[in-house]
């Protein structure tokens, strides 16, 4: 399809034309004013601006939907980033008191990047992404979407394609809004497995006893390994791979492998193998023996950014922002077809504006000579305009979220009336 | 002071049981009776020692090892600071009774949140040491005391019924070592929000549903300890509101800012040898004085030429303790970075800005200080592509181990290294790493900051960078302050005069009015 190739210097051309008819303004204020439940809470939020040749400037904010809007169509972002809401509007900062300036509060926010997993992918490197590696992100979204949801009750996550090779999540809960710094690291480190840099082999360590949320991470990752790890990343093949895994191992039990595996060779079988005597291990040795276990999670298990997740005045990319590389827009992730998700199906921003040149349909021209009130056919048309493109699907999807979210709301006001009446 | 002795044979154990019910306080109300300033001052500062220890041992032991135990009991009852449960006050005893023990116990922790009530890092730290404190005594109280504790204080916590107790019972033991099957029938499980357990919860050393953990009896010490904590922030928020009252008192001013400063000891970050070193002897200065930590952050830098964010703040600021000038660290970075991937252009506009921040030329103008070992080793502990961080903390043994020959360390000061690391003294064992590579036998110092290995080391070695001022023996420094006088003694705190001093008597709780 010619009309997806995109090329970064078209991109200041595009831009105009995309902020103008296409981003879903009235979304994302929606999303962003919470029901209007705290005072002030869209106009004391930080929005970054990164400009043409990296300009970057921070601390911009908006009293109204229709100012962002202005601002906006006006600076032409490359890109966009949400940071928190502060006690006064960030575009005042320099004028109040130092120190009376601060970050209240902030989605919990989960940053997940494909580079962070370069010693465990042998398909790619750096940047680079591929359907086979790209599996590594549908897991990690298996794993923290349920742990989010089940063990920290968390009901609004919303998860994000960054545009080039990770995602984002957007946990837009009240209570994670609300969350401290330190609780937020907890959270963040609940939810880490694998740790250490570059001076540490053996990245995940498990002792007794396995903590449910370890099992339950397990029971994801086991849907994945065969497929991915043992076909796709071929861990177990070459003779390098086959040591990167021993490496992970106890002496004696890499001993004994290596001869089956001078006679074996095939991954899977190989595998079975390594799993059973990690078993036999357990059933002799007194303290726990889980590195078949290990091996899966260094593999596999979503490789957290620890410091992006703890700070409440941390920015993070804001969806519906454009990649300046990849020209795709960062989207929303329908869950439910979370393992047919490509990221090289995301639409590009030269996409989306090729097709808002093609002819419109027969409905939509009716609406429009049929209505000759001009501000509201305005309206309207932008609203149409994102439809026509393969934007819309990610727009509805991120109306859905809202909705939920709405709900939620409703039934909170719901239980505060019904607690007051008992009174 | 004779008003003191005169008190002191009216009070019998009534008088305990009336104001101190219980030998652990939660310290609820704070004191109303006037008290002199000496007593004041002897008060404070020994509970500023007490606390102290409490922090240099959190540094050299697990928190819960034996030897953190005994090292505080014998603190404790040196200080005359209420210790153990059954001390009773009808055994005859020499020194203090248990009743004055609980008083000054109490006095002290209001006059030290005076002291530390005034900034952000002041209020940390004490919360932090009182904290430590506070679970040191907490889990030495035996479950009699802790319901009595509980029930004077009104703490009640949520438990689950013996139902959801059924229900979860796998899940429960498998999140922690405190519960096995045998012992969830009888055991208390208490749920409350994650949020009030969040040591628990980082861990994973409690099960967690919904948002809500479910708390064996046993980690009990944990709601409790985030209770304290919650109680006292605010509280010290409080008191720091009402501090321009103290602030305006010249007679407390002094004493408290002089107590408020003992804490810090040398922060390395104000510096005599700013711009005595060159650019130039940066690589041989790396070699001979730089501690393991930065060694590897400069070599890694020299490699690829880059730093990731942990790195760069790590050793920018270590850079600014030795005494670079910002002129140079600009230069330093500029030079290595651009070797890399990253133009000049780019430099400027993404990096220059954070190294001028280090140097509080930009944004909040906090000036930063250089990390200590403490804060190297027990935050932001490196990941995937980071380089920073304590290589005795956060390295392999084995790597660590091969680092160390490469360092041409001997087998047997590697097999002592290795056998620190294991015992998890991570500072004594870049200690042993000092006296290994300086060829001496007693270092004569105790490591805690990065700058201050590179600085003992200069002074071996003669360099630039030992032009430091030392200030280990400040005289503001408890720990070398002469024993407290007596009672009896003539008092004299401050340059006050002696009449002055026996006149004052202050209202201690004027100061906490909100609280
Ligand atoms: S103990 Fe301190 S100085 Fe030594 S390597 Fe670790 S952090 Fe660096
Ligand atoms: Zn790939």
């Amino acid at each position: 399809m010619a009309a997806a190739d995109y090329h970064q210097a078209s991109l200041p051309d595009l831009l105009p034309l995309y902020y103008r008819r296409l981003f879903p303004f009235s979304q994302y204020h929606r999303w962003l004013n919470y029901g209007g439940v705290t005072k002030n809470y869209f106009q004391n939020r930080e929005f970054s601006f990164t400009l043409k040749d990296d300009i970057y400037v921070r601390y911009q904010s908006f009293s109204t939907q229709n100012e962002l809007e202005k601002e906006m169509q006006k600076m032409n972002p490359y890109k966009i980033d949400i940071g928190a809401v502060y006690s006064h509007r960030p575009n005042q900062h320099n004028t109040v008191k130092s120190g009376s300036f601060q970050a209240l509060e902030k989605e919990l926010v989960f940053d997940i990047d494909m580079t962070d997993y370069d010693d465990v992918r042998s398909c790619c490197s750096g940047a680079d992404i591929c359907p086979k590696c790209w599996t590594l992100m549908t897991i990690a979204i298996r794993i923290l979407d349920r742990a989010l949801r089940d063990d920290f009750g968390f009901q609004h996550c919303l998860w994000v394609y960054s545009g080039r090779r990770g995602v984002h999540c957007w946990v837009c809960d009240e209570a994670a809004r609300k969350l401290s710094v330190a609780a937020r690291s907890a959270v963040a480190e609940y939810l880490s497995l694998v740790k250490g840099g570059e001076e540490t082999v053996r990245k995940v360590v498990l002792s007794d006893p396995i903590h449910p949320f370890v099992m339950e991470s397990l029971t994801v990752v086991e849907r994945y390994f065969s497929q991915y790890a043992l076909l796709g990343q071929d861990i177990l093949g070459s003779k390098e791979a086959v040591d990167k895994v021993l490496a992970l191992l106890p002496e004696d039990v890499r001993k004994k492998l290596l001869q089956y595996f001078q006679t074996e060779k095939n991954p899977e079988t190989r595998w079975d193998i390594l799993k059973s005597m990690a078993q036999d291990k357990r059933t002799t040795a007194k303290k726990g023996h889980y590195f078949e276990m290990e091996i899966m999670l260094q593999y596999c298990y979503p490789r957290l950014d620890v410091n992006v997740s703890k700070g409440v005045n941390h920015l993070l990319k804001s969806p519906f922002s454009v990649h300046p590389k990849t020209g795709r827009i960062s989207v929303p992730i329908d869950l439910r077809e979370l393992d047919c998700f490509d990221p090289f199906d995301v639409p590009t921003i030269s996409l989306i504006c090729e097709e808002l040149d093609q002819p419109k349909t027969e409905e939509e021209q009716e609406d429009t000579m049929e209505n000759e009130n001009k501000k509201e056919a305005g309206e309207r048309r932008k609203m149409r305009d994102y439809k026509r493109t393969s934007l819309a699907k990610y727009v509805k999807l991120f109306d859905q979220f809202l909705e939920g979210m709405a709900h939620s709301r409703k039934g909170e006001l719901l239980k505060n009336s019904d607690l007051q009446k008992d009174f | 002071m004779q008003f003191y002795s005169r008190r002191k044979k009216l009070i019998g154990n009534a008088q305990t049981e009336q104001l101190y019910g219980h030998c652990l306080q939660f310290y609820g109300q704070p004191p109303i009776e006037n008290i002199s300033l000496s007593e004041f001052e002897t008060f404070a500062v020994d509970r500023l020692k007490l606390l102290k220890t409490v922090e240099n041992l959190g540094v050299s032991y697990v928190k819960t090892s034996d030897q953190y135990t005994k090292k505080l009991d014998a603190e404790f009852s040196n200080l005359n600071f209420p210790y153990k449960i059954e001390a009773d006050d009808r055994k005859p005893q020499t020194g203090p009774s248990e009743y004055e023990k609980r008083r000054k116990d109490h006095i002290s922790h209001f006059i030290l949140r005076l002291a530390y009530c005034q900034t952000e890092d002041l209020r940390r730290w004490f919360i932090q040491q009182e904290i430590d404190l506070f679970r040191y005594r907490f889990n030495d109280l035996g479950s009699k005391n802790i319901r009595e504790f509980l029930q004077y204080n009104n703490l009640h916590y949520h438990t689950i019924s013996i139902d959801e107790k059924r229900n979860l019972m796998d899940k429960l033991i498998n999140s922690s070592f405190a519960v096995s099957g045998s012992t969830v029938d009888c055991q208390d499980f208490y749920k409350v929000p994650f949020q009030d357990a969040l040591d628990l919860v980082r861990t994973r050393k409690v099960y967690l549903k919904g948002g809500y953990v479910y708390i064996p009896h046993q980690d009990i010490v944990t709601i409790v300890l985030n209770d304290f904590r919650t109680r006292l922030s605010k509280a010290l928020a409080l008191t720091a509101r009402s501090l321009p009252a103290v602030q305006s008192d010249e007679r407390l001013q002094p004493l408290l800012n002089h107590l408020s400063h003992a804490y810090v000891g040398q922060d390395y970050s104000i510096q005599k040898s700013i711009g005595k070193i060159s650019l130039e002897q940066i690589d041989p200065l790396s070699a001979k004085s730089y501690p393991l930590c930065m060694r590897q952050l400069h070599r890694g830098l020299r490699d690829s030429h880059h730093l990731r964010h942990g790195g760069r703040m790590q050793y920018g600021l270590f850079l600014k303790g030795i005494g670079l000038t910002l002129d140079q660290a600009l230069q330093f970075w500029r030079s290595e970075f651009v070797k890399g991937k990253v133009d000049a252009d780019k430099f400027d506009k993404a990096y220059a800005y954070s190294i001028r921040h280090m140097f509080g030329k930009e944004g909040k103008r906090t000036d930063y200080t250089p990390y200590s070992c403490m804060k190297v080793i027990l935050s932001n502990p490196p990941s995937q592509g980071d380089q920073h961080g304590c290589p005795f903390r956060h390295s392999d043994p084995e790597l660590l181990k091969q680092k160390l020959q490469s360092y041409k360390v001997s087998p047997s000061g590697i097999s002592q290294i290795l056998e620190l690391v294991k015992g998890m003294h991570y500072q004594l064992a870049c200690q042993k790493y000092f006296e290994l590579m300086h060829s001496i036998e007693d270092s004569g110092f105790s490591l805690n900051h990065p700058n201050q290995y590179f600085m003992e080391s200069q002074k071996l070695l003669g360099g630039p960078g030992a032009g430091v001022k030392v200030e280990v023996k400040r005289e503001d420094n408890p720990a070398t302050k002469p024993p407290n006088p007596s009672p009896h003694q003539t008092p004299g705190p401050g340059n006050l005069p002696q009449e002055v001093a026996a006149e004052i008597t202050e209202d201690l709780d004027s100061f906490f009015q909100d609280a």
